[in-house]
C-alpha cells in the first residue's frame, strides 16, 4: 500500500510542471542506454536528415545572402543574443497525451533548465528536466505546453496547446477576433516569451471556426514531423537573466 | 531456489529491454503501444509471501518510467495488478484452496489462462491511462484506448503464452 501511494506521488508530480521530477530519463543509466540504442538504428532516417539539413542549408544561405547586402553594421560585432547549441534525440515519443523527448546533452554542453529547442524545420519543446549529460523536452505534444505564438502576416498573438489527439496537429487559443485568419496562414513563435527568438516557424492554419464573438478550434499543421526527429538546437538566450530580474523587481 | 531467482531477473530484464527498445517504439495504427512488461506479473509463480512478488512489480513498472518519462504511472498499474492478481485467479480457478508449492499457470485449462491473462491486461491498461489522461472528463477516451490497446497486449501474451506451453515440464 504504501509503495502504491509512492507510484501515485510520483505520478501526481509528473504532472505539475516545474516541479523537479525525480522520475525521468535525463539521468546516466537511461540516457546512456538510449544514446547506444540511437547510435545502432540512427541509419534508418539519414536520408530525411540529410534532406532537412540541405534545406535549411539553403535557406541560411539565402538569408547570409540578404544581410550582406544590408549596410547596417552592429556596434559590437561579437554579440549575439541568440546561442545555439547542437543535440541528438536520442528517445521520441509522439502518442501519449504527455509527451516527453530525451536528448544527448546536458549541464556539461552549457544546457539549463527552460531552455527553448528548435529544429531545422520548427519548435520542438522546452526542457524541463536535465542531469549531467542528459536533458528532458517537454514537446509541444504535451498538455502542459503553451507556447507564445503569432500570426506571421500581422502581430496578433496568440497561446499554442495541445489537446492529445493528432501528433501533426496543434491547437492555437486566445486569440483575438480582430486578427483576420486565414487557412493557410503561417504561424511563427511570438517574441512575448524568453524562450524562443522570434519567428521561429511553427505551422500553418489548417481549419477554424469563426463564432459571432471568437475564433474557435484553430488547428495548427505542424511543420515539424513530430514523429521523425533527429538532430535539434538548444536556444540560449543572452538576455534572458536580464529580462527576468527586470519583470521580477516589480513584485 | 537460486535458479528460480536467475530465471525471473533474467525475465524481469529481458521484459524491461523489450518494452522500452522494440515496443515503445511500435505505434500500431498510429497511436497503439502494446505493454507487454506485465507478462512479468502474469507469469510470477504463486507464494505463500508476496513481499519480493509486490517490490519487484514496483520495481519493473518504475524502471519502465524512468525510460518514459511517465511519473509513477507504469508503477503504479503495475504494483495494482500484482495486488489483485491473487483474488483474481482465485475467483477464475474456482477452486477453494490453490496449493501454492505446486501450482503452475500453464498447466491450468488454457481458457481460463486467457481469462486471467485479459482481466489483469485491461485493469493495468485502464490504471495506465486513467492516470496518463488524469482527468474525470475524458473517461470515454480513457476507455477505448484501454481496450483496444488490450486487444494488442493480450494478442502478444496470448503468443508467448501458447509458445510456452508446449514444454510445460519447465517450472515457470
Amino acid at each position: 500500500m504504501a509503495l502504491e501511494l509512492v507510484a501515485l506521488l510520483f505520478t501526481i508530480q509528473s504532472h505539475s510542471y516545474h516541479k523537479s521530477q525525480f522520475v525521468n530519463s535525463a539521468n546516466a543509466i537511461t540516457g546512456g542506454l538510449y544514446k547506444k540504442h540511437k547510435a545502432i538504428f540512427q541509419f534508418t532516417s539519414l536520408i530525411k536528415e540529410n534532406e532537412n539539413l540541405a534545406t535549411e542549408n539553403t535557406l541560411l544561405r539565402n538569408r547570409l545572402e540578404s544581410l550582406k547586402n544590408n549596410s547596417y553594421t552592429p556596434k559590437d560585432s561579437t554579440y549575439q543574443k541568440y546561442i545555439y547549441t547542437t543535440a541528438k534525440v536520442i528517445n521520441n515519443s509522439f502518442t501519449k497525451k504527455n509527451n516527453i523527448l530525451t536528448i544527448d546533452k546536458g549541464r556539461n554542453d552549457g544546457l539549463q533548465l527552460d531552455m527553448g529547442v528548435i529544429s531545422s524545420t520548427g519548435l520542438i519543446g522546452i526542457i524541463n528536466n536535465i542531469s549531467n549529460n542528459y536533458a528532458t523536452v517537454l514537446s509541444v505534444l504535451n498538455s502542459q505546453s503553451k507556447i507564445n505564438a503569432r500570426l506571421k502576416k500581422n502581430h496578433y498573438f496568440g497561446t499554442l496547446s495541445w489537446n492529445g489527439n493528432d501528433y501533426k496537429k496543434a491547437q492555437l487559443v486566445d486569440i483575438q477576433r480582430q486578427a483576420n485568419i486565414q487557412i493557410g496562414d503561417t504561424i511563427v513563435s511570438g517574441g512575448k516569451s524568453t524562450l524562443f527568438p522570434e519567428g521561429i516557424i511553427i505551422g500553418t492554419i489548417h481549419s477554424f471556426d469563426k463564432t459571432r464573438k471568437t475564433y474557435e478550434n484553430i488547428e495548427i499543421l505542424l511543420s515539424t514531423d513530430m514523429s521523425n526527429l533527429g538532430y535539434v538546437h538548444v536556444v540560449e538566450n543572452k538576455e534572458k537573466p536580464e529580462i527576468k530580474n527586470l519583470e521580477n523587481s516589480h513584485d | 531456489m537460486t535458479r528460480e531467482t536467475l530465471t525471473l531477473s533474467f525475465r524481469f530484464l529481458i521484459l524491461l529491454l523489450v518494452q522500452v527498445f522494440v515496443l515503445n517504439n511500435i505505434q500500431l495504427f498510429g497511436h497503439l503501444n502494446p505493454m507487454l512488461y506485465i507478462l512479468f506479473v502474469i507469469l510470477y509463480p504463486l507464494k505463500k509471501e508476496r513481499a519480493n512478488f509486490m517490490w519487484a512489480s514496483f520495481f519493473l513498472g518504475l524502471s519502465i518510467d524512468f525510460f518514459s518519462n511517465s511519473g509513477g504511472i507504469n508503477a503504479a498499474a503495475t504494483l495494482a495488478i500484482a495486488y489483485f492478481r491473487l483474488p483474481i485467479l482465485k475467483l477464475i480457478i474456482n477452486r477453494p484452496d490453490i496449493d501454492y508449492t505446486v501450482f503452475k499457470i500453464n498447466q491450468e485449462p488454457f481458457i481460463k489462462v486467457i481469462l486471467y491473462t485479459c482481466i489483469l491486461t485491461f485493469l493495468h491498461h485502464f490504471v495506465v491511462f486513467s492516470l496518463e489522461y488524469f482527468s474525470w472528463n475524458s473517461f470515454i477516451p480513457v476507455l477505448k484506448k484501454s481496450i483496444n490497446t488490450s486487444v494488442f497486449t493480450i494478442l502478444l501474451s496470448t503468443l508467448y503464452l501458447l509458445f510456452f506451453r508446449k514444454n510445460s515440464k519447465s517450472n515457470f
